[in-house]
């Protein structure tokens, strides 16, 4: 607990910093860029950091009274511990090498905690999560090598210099977006996601869920529009999209399906990761300037809420999982009553995911279906009204079962301090991110990512 | 700190900060809960007052915060907003001071109060918004909140017709955002001016305005029950009854009527409409909805069921006011916004009461239940007169104006039919009500009778919501000229619509 807090501690700091005085680099040990580990902290990165932090913060101090074994709970915590360290290099390493060390970190730990999921069906799909990050990692490696071998350079900085189209970038753009699709679960790569998360315990799952995918993610945002952008033909980030489109509907659907509730949440994951490649041919249509800046920042605000709301409902599943003792939708009548703060968690982060005013959600699908109209992608319209649609059938059939009556009807209240850290993620998700956004654009759109000089 | 930026900020806050604090009260804590209702309703209805005050003399009070780039939270104060704030303010506190009554003894009675009065923070909130924007994201917080009260009871019934109700609703939530955000690509911030905002916008395409408005007016018509949309209002009438005697008279339906005025009025402006050709087809589909409202509501014999149809069919009175373009229509389409949630909350107040108290949930239970209940009866009286638009109650005034603005635009052939055969309708199914309630004699049991207490026909906080609410629509009739009346501040915003 001490170190999540320090951590956080840490992470405002920077934030600050980041936000007087730019960007932040540390070449770490003294070594200069090209032999040495170079650190550096954007604002998009801060942003991220942020967030995991308090993610981070919230289901470490959620995990304290979750393990009910010391065994599991002593495996827990230097494994957590070194998944939010990965977590946190990758989002402020500066050269792609020290990226794929810090990824692999994270996929390894990831599988090592969603492997502390009591049963079989835990073990095989962390197996699969192992197969399924090891071949990615490959992938990723496998695009470094080719930059390495075609630019000599491997920073992040001097290499968006250089860079160039041919087929060589172009192969290694793909090899590494691929590696980063099968690790952010885009459709139809997703299929390892819902088991891995939906049976790992409840703590793993709302990081995995918020924050794991997320590192994959930002590595796309970090390639596709940031060192990568002026390679990049607009067909391909359609494609991107494309597929994040059929995510949001075929995630939603599934969810809508699912018959139990982490799974629910879990193919919700695959919903709004969705979303957020919808974003691509959006921001790869732009020039940069306002409008690109505003819908950046959207990216950035569905990205963060996301986060909040995810790990949110996963931690509220947890307390409803221990209570109940079991998680299967169709029998959670009664939980209304016998957990209500818990309920009403469940409801303010599905009012996140399904994009509902006043949270983030809301306003970054405003700007989105804003950037789309104003370009005339009108294809991507459908695909977001229809998903939350989808999104609000598969929350709202949750909460009518919550609220059902069941036979045996004398639940005691018994809704106790383990659901505060879920209600306050389920809060900065719905109120503090609505109410608060201008401050999200303020921070990251100055930087939206466009390659600057090096310092 | 001044006054002009923070009273409309101040109007919202003061029944959202009651709402939340009552959800974490104990269930026990019943005086503390009443204090805390009433404390926010008469707050807002002082706080109101003074907006009143201040709008008339040209005074312009407006809160704005900014949420992301170019889109801003206003809450602004103009003629319209304050007739719509005016109307839920008073209309919460009566609803309040029956809900207090009509839960006495029910569950869940902090879950209730916390949505009911985060419900009526959504409908001020609309009616204060100041751009297409803010009132987007109040039009979907009313629909999330009003979800639980509509479901409150938790029996099938009830879980079966809010989920009705939400799919009807989050689907017209999202029409009306997709067209909201297409009309802000277009045409930038949207802030609500009189007389419209797209007539001064060089370079607009008709036939996309065109499409945008189909987008808003159905995303509206939903809540507004515009036939073909209005299947959530019937089935939604399994809501307790001061839950849908808000949701008739001001919060959904209203919600929905309103946002039809703002988006003719204030975003396209009337002449701008009629020019596209816009406002003919929205005056056929109100004058469906409501003779269809009508005739439906002529067989149903539960009677909830019979006034949520006669709602249907009276909110339209509203959508043809402002659709026939002239300033006499305006008001009378204006004036009734008021007029029929004064009179449809008293009929929905005394239909609860016989509910409560002698368990009567259906028209042809009603025999002789005047003898038993006058002061309830009386109410219902009234506000079943006022709809049929007999003078003086309220509703005569609109359905004048209505007409009167039909001839004055030259539409008299057709409304003037509509009109007719509609109050016709409305003396068809009400009368009968009211024969049987006075004249016939009554059976010797009551369904479900509760025990006498004191000597009132009913619990005092149950009977005299509707009387009140009784009074006030004959009053809004008989002194309809007097100054601050609806009717005068009707005919303010028709002027000022109109200057331009």
């Amino acid at each position: 607990m001490l170190t999540t807090l320090s951590t956080l501690l840490a992470t405002g700091l920077l934030l600050w910093q980041v936000a007087h005085q730019g960007r932040q680099i540390h070449a770490l040990g003294g070594w200069d860029p090209g032999l040495g580990i170079a650190l550096r902290a954007d604002p998009l990165a801060a942003a991220l950091l942020l967030m995991s932090s308090l993610v981070a913060l919230a289901a470490g101090w959620y995990a304290t009274g979750y393990f009910t074994d010391d065994a599991r709970q002593s495996r827990f915590w230097p494994i957590w511990l070194s998944l939010i360290t990965a977590l946190h290099a990758l989002f402020l390493s500066a050269d792609l090498f020290n990226l794929y060390v810090t990824l692999e970190l994270l996929g390894l730990s990831a599988v090592a905690l969603a492997a502390l999921g009591a049963g079989r069906a835990a073990i095989e799909a962390s197996l699969r999560y192992l197969t399924v990050g090891l071949l990615g990692s490959m992938a990723f490696l496998a695009g470094v090598a080719l930059i390495y071998i075609r630019y000599g350079t491997l920073d992040m900085l001097s290499l968006s210099q250089l860079i160039h189209p041919g087929p060589a970038t172009w192969l290694a753009l793909g090899l590494m977006s691929a590696g980063l699709m099968l690790k952010s679960a885009l459709f139809p790569l997703h299929f390892w996601l819902p088991p891995a998360h939906a049976n790992a315990p409840a703590p793993v799952s709302a990081a995995l869920s918020a924050l794991v995918v997320k590192a994959a993610v930002y590595l796309m945002m970090r390639l596709w529009l940031d060192l990568f952008q002026p390679t990049i033909s607009p067909a391909a980030s359609w494609l991107l999209g494309l597929l994040g489109a059929t995510a949001v509907l075929w995630g939603s659907w599934s969810a809508l399906r699912a018959q139990r509730l982490k799974l629910l949440a879990a193919y919700s994951t695959v919903a709004q990761l969705g979303y957020l490649f919808i974003f691509f041919p959006l921001l790869m249509a732009l020039p940069a300037g306002q409008p690109r800046d505003a819908a950046f920042g959207a990216l950035v605000l569905m990205a963060l809420t996301h986060a909040f709301a995810k790990s949110a409902l996963f931690l509220a599943a947890g307390t409803i999982q221990q209570h109940a003792g079991h998680d299967r939708i169709a029998d959670l009548g009664g939980t209304a009553r016998a957990l209500p703060v818990t309920t009403f968690t469940l409801a303010l982060a599905g009012a996140a995911l399904i994009g509902l005013p006043p949270s983030g959600a809301f306003l970054a699908k405003w700007q989105l279906l804003s950037t789309a109209i104003g370009l005339g992608q009108w294809i991507w319209v459908p695909a977001v009204a229809i998903g939350s649609l989808l999104a609000a059938a598969y929350i709202f059939r949750l909460l009518g079962y919550t609220f059902g009556t069941r036979d045996r009807d004398a639940l005691a209240l018994v809704d106790g301090y383990e659901s505060l850290p879920a209600l306050l993620l389920a809060i900065i998700a719905t109120a503090v991110l609505g109410l608060g956004a201008a401050l999200v654009w303020q921070f990251v759109a100055p930087g939206a990512l466009v390659t600057e000089a090096p310092l | 700190m001044n006054l002009e930026s923070w009273l409309p900020a101040l109007i919202v806050s003061s029944s959202l900060l009651p709402g939340l604090l009552i959800f974490l009260l104990r269930e026990e804590k019943h005086r503390l809960r009443t204090i805390l209702n009433l404390f926010g309703a008469v707050t807002k209805l002082v706080l109101v007052g003074m907006m009143i005050w201040g709008v008339f003399h040209e005074r312009v009070f407006e809160t704005r915060w900014t949420l992301a780039p170019g889109l801003d939270l206003v809450l602004h104060a103009d003629e319209l907003s304050v007739l719509f704030v005016t109307l839920s303010t008073v209309l919460w506190l009566v609803t309040t001071v029956y809900a207090i009554g009509y839960l006495e003894n029910a569950p869940h009675r902090s879950r209730f109060f916390g949505f009911f009065s985060l419900c009526v923070t959504a409908t001020v909130g609309l009616a204060l918004a100041g751009n297409l924007f803010t009132f987007v994201i109040f039009y979907e917080i009313l629909t999330l909140a009003t979800y639980p009260l509509v479901a409150h009871k938790g029996t099938p019934e009830a879980v079966r017709g809010a989920r009705i109700y939400l799919t009807y609703t989050l689907a017209g939530g999202m029409l009306l955002l997709i067209g909201a955000i297409w009309l802000r690509t277009l045409a930038g911030p949207l802030d609500f001016a009189q007389g419209g905002i797209l007539s001064d916008i060089e370079g607009l395409d008709t036939t996309t305005l065109s499409w945008v408005f189909l987008l808003l007016i159905s995303g509206l018509g939903v809540k507004a029950a515009l036939v073909p949309l209005h299947g959530w209002l019937p089935q939604a009438m399994v809501a307790p009854a001061p839950v849908s005697a808000l949701l008739h008279a001001v919060a959904v339906v209203k919600a929905g009527a309103f946002g039809i005025v703002r988006v003719v009025y204030d975003v396209y402006g009337v002449e701008f409409a009629d020019s596209l050709d816009l406002l003919a087809p929205l005056a056929v589909a109100a004058a469906i909805t409501i003779i269809y409202g009508s005739v439906r509501a002529l067989t149903q014999d539960h009677l909830k069921k019979r006034l949520a149809y006669s709602t249907v069919s009276q909110v339209s009175y509203i959508a043809l006011g402002v659709a026939i373009v002239g300033p006499i229509a305006t008001v009378g389409g204006l004036v009734h916004l008021v007029h029929q949630g004064v009179m449809k909350i008293t009929l929905f107040f005394a239909a609860g009461n016989y509910a409560e108290t002698l368990g009567i949930h259906k028209v042809s239970e009603m025999n002789g239940v005047g003898r038993r209940m006058p002061g309830t009866t009386l109410a219902f009286t009234i506000g079943a007169l006022g709809m049929i638009g007999i003078p003086p109650v309220a509703g005569f005034i609109s359905k004048w104006y209505i007409g009167l603005g039909a001839v004055e635009a030259g539409a008299a052939e057709w409304v003037m039919p509509v009109l007719v055969a509609s109050s016709l309708l409305n003396a068809a199914y009400f009368l009968p009500i009211l024969y049987r309630a006075w004249f016939c004699k009554a059976s010797d049991e009551w369904p479900a009778a509760a025990p006498r207490n004191g000597g009132l026909e009913t619990d005092a906080l149950l009977l005299w919501p509707p009387v009140a609410t009784a009074a006030l629509a004959i009053a809004a009739g008989l002194f309809a000229a007097a100054p601050y009346s609806p009717l005068e501040w009707a005919e303010l915003i028709a002027e000022r619509e109109y200057r331009q």
